[in-house]
């Protein structure tokens, strides 16, 4: 079934779903989050597309983190998979679109230039990734798993381990910047952005551990599903 | 079908540029979005978009990204790659606010056509950035269409007071049409931002 944009709009941010604007346990909201109420609109999705985009414009490694920056060996840590399939509300899945993931090596350093903790650089490690979504709206990283990191956002400060996800799904509305963790960490209680989010909701951001998507003798694996907003038809519903 | 619930949004964080704007950075990876929208064959006024975000003290931030959305010159989405290609225009621009002198961004595009009847021509903007923990959607419109902008249903929904900070100044420079839009993430220019 085509959607009829002219005529359809994109389902509601959730924001039971989402983290406050200003949340003053993660000191630099205060200066940041908009202030003012978000001002609703209502906007045809003919008007709301995402950007273009094709396979051809990926590279054959851009989803192998433990691959795609190589210079004289593998990349030091504990190789996962990382896998899961981007879908709608309603659970349709978001095909073709594109994943771009980011994270610090397995010490906990970013390549990023303003990134000064005292941890070292893996020079086999870029900690870049991006893949399309295939037909049942999936994807797949091969990738190590990101050490914790100090911040200075309060005093002995640390960021639980997570991968940064970024998302457009079908649409520029339906965009989605979110960060994935893994599960048990013990650090979920005293970290600033994970309780932002509401407490029913911040299980959606970890990752369920799976033996099927486990490789023996390889690589241990991980599913993390990812929800976007979906299309609402207005006119007949 | 039952309903699943949205994925939490969280924060950008301050290193993205090397996935996200790599490029523009000068990491080791080509980027898939840039701030160049129009080639020199689009179709369309060529135009520059600059500004600089600010936060709450009035300060630059430097570790900010801002992504642009628009159609053409006509008014038409970009609906694929073979179509970016016909057209030399990728509808979509992406920059990060840490490489250019006092944290502007910019964008070369084309000023887009009105995309629909009643509309003023607009483009859509999305921010976000370290201390943002769910990304903000705003519009570029443009000073020189005053008699456009006074008919546009999304302009007269702000309040008469805050349409201003929605509205891109435009300026003839030695190399072309150059539009001002600087983002204020709060105070008294706060930004208007969208629930879309």
């Amino acid at each position: 079934m085509t959607t009829d944009l002219q005529n359809t709009y994109l389902a509601p941010r959730d924001w039971a779903s989402h983290s406050p604007h200003i949340y003053p346990f993660y000191k630099s909201t205060l200066l940041r989050g908009p202030k003012q109420p978000l001002l609703p609109i209502k906007q045809a999705l003919a008007q709301l597309t995402a950007p273009v985009y094709g396979t051809e414009q990926l590279g054959p490694l851009d989803h192998d983190l433990t691959k795609n920056a190589v210079k004289n060996g593998e990349p030091l840590g504990e190789r996962i998979i990382v896998t899961g399939r981007v879908m709608d509300e309603d659970g349709r899945p978001v095909r073709n679109t594109l994943v771009e993931v980011w994270q610090a090596n397995a010490a906990g350093r970013y390549v990023h230039k303003m990134d000064q903790h005292n941890a070292p650089l893996d020079p086999n490690f870029l900690g870049a990734g991006r893949c399309m979504t295939d037909g049942d709206g999936r994807y797949t990283f091969m990738t190590i798993k990101p050490g914790a990191y100090p911040w200075g956002n309060h005093p002995n400060a640390w960021r639980p381990q997570h991968i940064h996800f970024s998302l457009f799904g079908d649409y520029f509305a339906s965009r989605l910047v979110t960060q994935m963790y893994f599960p048990g960490d013990p650090l979920f209680a005293y970290d600033p952005m994970y309780q932002g989010a509401p407490a029913d909701s911040r299980e959606l951001m970890v990752a369920k551990f799976s033996l099927d998507v486990t490789q023996p003798d390889f690589a241990l694996g991980y599913v993390f599903d990812i929800v976007l907003r979906g299309p609402k038809a207005t006119r007949f519903e | 079908m039952s309903q699943l619930k949205q994925t939490p949004s969280q924060t950008v964080g301050p290193f993205f540029a090397y996935d996200l704007t790599p490029t523009q950075y000068g990491y080791d990876l080509k980027s898939l979005f840039t701030t160049v929208l129009a080639q020199p064959n689009a179709k369309g006024e060529h135009i520059r978009i600059t500004g600089q975000v600010f936060d709450g003290a009035g300060q630059p931030i430097l570790d900010a990204m801002v992504e642009i959305s628009q159609p053409d010159a006509s008014g038409q989405p970009v609906t694929s790659v073979a179509d970016a290609q016909a057209k030399g225009f990728t509808g979509f621009g992406r920059c990060g606010t840490g490489t250019l002198p006092q944290n502007h961004f910019l964008f070369d595009t084309v000023k887009p056509g009105i995309a629909a009847p009643g509309q003023a021509p607009f483009i859509n903007v999305c921010v976000t950035m370290r201390g943002l923990l769910v990304h903000t959607f705003s519009r570029i419109y443009f000073d020189d269409e005053a008699a456009a902008n006074s008919q546009d249903a999304v302009l007269a929904s702000v309040p008469a007071e805050r349409r201003a900070t929605l509205v891109a100044r435009r300026e003839m420079t030695g190399t072309g049409p150059v539009y001002r839009f600087d983002i204020h993430m709060q105070g008294e220019q706060e930004t208007v931002f969208f629930d879309l």
